[in-house]
């Protein structure tokens, strides 16, 4: 990044009085804190005086609220989506039924509700290589992976990921061959899309709960293979 | 509309920021409001399409500088105050105007779950003809909305080939706007990489875009 472009952002950001957009480049480890703690001091009381208003109003009810974010922080997650892609690993029919009806067959395991009503799984293989990104929000299958990253939904990620797939995907530390064909998924509708990742040499031997363990979101997304166990975690 | 939101293709974002071991919520502010927004929507007073637009509104600036929660949290403001729901006075004091009345929340903790499980789909049984099939040529139409519209600046007045039939689902453009649900085929219309950016991309590539009956023409 240009030095000139970084000092623009600088004091643009500091002209805006808040610190804290994504598109700096620094460590990782001060990242998050740029980006998160450095908000406007006064959100957090901003967001408590809403819900004391709306709860005040009958609009909202508080313990709601709080099994909403239980759900959210732990009852949803990537570990869906690993349990659904290690059994089609394991099933044939299974694996056909997901990539043929992909909401029906989810549903299987009891995932479905908000942001996974319309799933379509695409499959990766030697030669096919998928991605998924909402450039024009942060679509995303929450019954099966979760609240998006942060990076999912940045501008970085958004711009770029149609534009220049395999830039981005380098910079996950994914260098495609150039004989692999790049598909991107715009989630553009009410359609929301998981990637069914390879299934990793080495993993003959192993569990359905073994593979699920070995399954990752940024796969299930398109950002990352799948490792190889003996690989020590690198595919 | 022609919105900062509309980021497919645009450069000097900068590079993708990653984050090991990623928290759900950063601080318990941005649960909150992300649980606010949802508890909120059980009113049914607006749809997703109109939510997606009021974070469309949101000045080009600013919405850069925001972080994804805080914007959420200002569309949550600006939604309850369209509706009139609360009063800009009640949203600066963060207290109920006196005397007016108590609402029966209609979403409790015990529907959470419910809720959770029965989201409200956006296709619908609509007994609608498609105008496309798959594997037939289309041309997505060139439209400069300044509404809400999900057929994104990248995409438009481009030549691509309809991959899947999704099946029938409510149109963003109208009913973002009140303006009824406009039910119609949404399809998976795919588009060589080069058409969209030329020799720069990698012959083999493509992006899939769902797009709607509306959005398209036959090439």
């Amino acid at each position: 990044m240009s030095t000139t472009r970084r000092d623009f952002l600088t004091s643009a950001m500091t002209a805006a009085g808040a610190a804290a957009t994504s598109t700096l480049s620094h460590p990782e480890d001060s990242e998050h804190h740029r980006e998160h703690q450095a908000v406007p001091s006064d959100l957090s009381l901003r967001v408590k005086s809403l819900e004391s208003l709306l709860v005040e109003k009958g609009l909202v009810d508080r313990s709601a609220l709080d099994a909403l974010v239980d759900t959210y922080e732990h009852k949803v997650g990537p570990r869906n989506g690993a349990k659904v892609i290690a059994h089609a690993w394991v099933d044939p029919a299974y694996k056909s039924r997901l990539l043929a009806d992909a909401t029906n067959t989810i549903a299987e395991f009891g995932y479905g509700g908000k942001q996974g009503e319309h799933i379509v799984v695409v499959e990766n293989t030697a030669k096919v290589h998928n991605l998924i990104v909402c450039t024009l929000c942060s679509c995303y299958p929450w019954s099966v992976l979760g609240l998006p990253p942060v990076w999912y939904k940045s501008a970085p990620y958004r711009s770029r990921a149609v534009i220049e797939p395999r830039g981005v995907l380098r910079e996950f530390g994914l260098e495609l061959a150039e004989d692999v064909e790049v598909r991107v998924w715009d989630s553009t509708a009410e359609l929301r899309y998981l990637v069914l990742p390879e299934r990793p040499s080495g993993t003959e031997n192993l569990s359905e709960e073994q593979l699920a363990a070995l399954i990752t979101r940024d796969a299930m997304v398109g950002v990352a293979k799948v490792a190889s166990p003996e690989m020590g975690g690198k595919p | 509309m022609n919105g900062i939101h509309d980021m497919g293709g645009m450069h000097g974002m900068g590079p993708i920021q990653f984050e090991k071991d990623e928290p759900v919520f950063h601080a318990p502010w941005e649960g909150r409001s992300f649980v606010l927004n949802l508890a909120v929507a059980a009113w049914n007073k607006w749809n997703i399409d109109a939510r997606r637009y009021q974070i469309e509104l949101i000045p080009p600036a600013d919405y850069l500088r925001m972080s994804y929660y805080e914007r959420w949290t200002e569309r949550l403001v600006q939604l309850l105050l369209k509706s009139g729901v609360v009063t800009k006075e009640e949203i600066k004091n963060g207290r109920a105007a006196p005397g007016s009345p108590k609402a029966t929340p209609p979403l409790t903790a015990d529907k959470v779950h419910g809720v959770f499980g029965s989201a409200g789909p956006a296709s619908r049984a609509a007994p609608v003809t498609p105008r496309f099939k798959v594997g037939q040529r289309v041309h997505t139409r060139n439209i400069n909305p300044t509404g809400h519209t999900r057929l994104p600046r990248y995409a438009r007045g481009k030549l691509g080939t309809v991959y899947l039939d999704h099946g029938v689902y409510v149109f963003p453009d109208t009913n973002a706007h009140f303006l009824g649900e406009k039910p119609q085929h949404v399809y998976s219309v795919r588009f060589a990489a080069r058409e969209l950016w030329g020799e720069q991309a990698a012959p083999q590539d493509s992006v899939y875009v769902d797009m709607w009956d509306d959005y398209l023409e036959p090439a």
